[in-house]
């Protein structure tokens, strides 16, 4: 089969607007974790967020009239990625490109700015691109339309899972031939009044910060960004004396058909197994794992056994780590930004680590990279997302080193 | 008055988890009604709009039965009336 590798990275978060902002944060610990300023918390239990700060979408040549927030940020990010790859992109290599991205709940804050107009302020207009504004799709649209991708585009909303399913979806499209590039990540901006207030509504948010496996931690903190990954064949890449920066290996997904929101340990783990299998690795070779971490009492020890499940013994001598503690939950982006933080990580050969930790829980015992970035040489990762309705997608990469 | 309360509550509970109300009772704990995570959050939400309260997420968590939970919502119902 042939192989897949990564030649573009492109990422905005609250960790910094692009890659190097945000591993220079991600190498050092540094959280981006900070009060939220977009919306009025005052009757919010929450008051902090992982925002993007000092984002002008108009310096970027984007209006904001024809673009929401969340789709602004899949096209600074895609931006970056193909810069990076050096790609241009053909007429030829344009109806062989795909984009495929994430987003859990798409242009979510337009609706809800113009529901404002509409229930409470008595305006009987919406603006008129309400529709195309709020459309989960919008970001791939966008970024088809504006490099002159014409093959495969369209967005997966599996709620947290969603670009992991993304990005594996995308994985497979060029490793069975089916096209020869893709762009693929999410995209999300969370930070609207009414979905701010329906988190409160689920009692997961922290009310400080977000310490994933740490004995005191009080739950997820959210944040908002978007991640790109250009994925090409190897022999394409090589041909066009492209800088490699990793592969993608493997592909797991799996549904709990259980429980709504509650998490299962042996839904996650036959994810993890099946991206094993598809990459041909055993766990044995896996050396760190992007936890999906929220945070949350409940997320941290089921994942704990997930991998206690999925790697038997070798679990104990994997590096873990969730980045959520410094980027927060983007939900449809964050296995994007995971996917960043992962790729860089064996890249440098300094695992990133799990800020904001404080004290070991024994319902996580796992080896987790605790508030310093870990210097280690690791060939295999994998990269998880759980999604509430129980949908689970693990990604499987590997250092680039030939 | 508590008894009021407590009557609420269990009428709550049985009508969130669609079982018989006397199944319910003071002494039933979330575990024996098969409540789950979310089950609890949704009672919760109820039962913040029917006595018009404010529970917070870490009371919301050490709640484990329904004797706690009529408790809690009797110091909260109290907390608000003027002394």
């Amino acid at each position: 089969m042939p192989r897949v590798v990564i030649t573009g990275l492109g990422i905005i978060s609250s960790l910094g607007n692009n890659v190097a902002e945000n591993w220079d944060a991600l190498s050092s610990g540094k959280s981006g974790i900070a009060p939220i300023t977009r919306v009025d918390t005052s009757d919010l239990k929450f008051k902090n967020g992982a925002e993007v700060r000092g984002f002008d979408p108009e310096a970027h040549g984007l209006k904001p009239e024809f673009l929401d927030r969340f789709a602004q940020f899949a096209a600074v990010a895609a931006r970056e990625a193909v810069a990076q790859s050096g790609i241009s992109f053909t007429p030829e290599l344009g109806d062989r490109s795909a984009v495929i991205t994430g987003s859990c709940i798409g242009g979510q804050d337009t609706q809800d700015a113009g529901f404002v107009e509409l229930y409470r302020k008595g305006n009987s207009r919406m603006h008129p691109m309400s529709i195309p504004r709020t459309m989960a799709n919008a970001g791939a649209s966008h970024i088809s339309t504006e490099f002159g991708i014409r093959g495969p585009v369209y967005t997966i909303s599996t709620a947290c899972s969603s670009s992991n399913h993304a990005i594996g979806q995308a994985f497979w499209m060029v490793r069975s031939g089916a096209v020869d590039l893709a762009l693929s990540g999410g995209s999300e901006a969370p930070f609207s009044y009414g979905l701010l207030k329906a988190w409160e509504a689920m009692r997961v948010v922290s009310p400080d910060t977000c310490r994933p496996f740490s004995k005191d931690r009080k739950g997820l903190i959210l944040g908002e960004g978007a991640a790109i990954l250009v994925l090409e064949s190897l022999v394409q890449a090589q041909s066009r004396r492209a800088q490699i920066l990793g592969e993608i290996v493997g592909f797991g997904m799996s549904s709990d058909a259980g429980h709504i929101t509650q998490p299962s340990a042996e839904g996650a783990a036959t994810a993890m197994k099946m991206a094993m299998r598809d990459a041909q690795i055993a766990p044995e070779q896996i050396g760190y794992i992007n936890a999906h971490g929220t945070g949350t009492p409940l997320n941290d020890p089921t994942e704990t056994k997930a991998i206690q499940l999925a790697l038997g013994d070798h679990a104990k001598n994997v590096a873990v780590s969730s980045t959520k503690s410094m980027h927060g939950h983007a939900l449809g982006a964050a296995g994007a930004l995971e996917a960043v933080a992962t790729v860089l990580g064996l890249q440098h050969g300094l695992l990133p680590p799990t800020a904001n930790f404080t004290e070991p829980d024994p319902a996580c015992d796992l080896d987790v990279i605790a508030n310093q970035a870990r210097e280690q040489q690791v060939e295999y990762a994998l990269s998880n997302s759980f999604a509430f309705g129980g949908l689970n997608a693990v990604v499987a990469f590997r250092r680039w080193n030939d | 008055m508590t008894e009021d309360v407590t009557a609420k509550i269990l009428e709550i509970i049985a009508q969130q988890k669609r079982i018989p109300p006397e199944q319910v009772t003071i002494d039933s704990t979330f575990q024996e009604l098969g409540l789950d995570s979310l089950d609890a959050i949704n009672i919760i939400f109820e039962i913040e709009g029917a006595f018009n309260i404010a529970i917070s997420d870490d009371q919301a968590r050490q709640i484990k039965n329904v004797r706690q939970m009529v408790e809690g919502v009797n110091a909260l119902v109290a907390e608000k009336k003027p002394a």
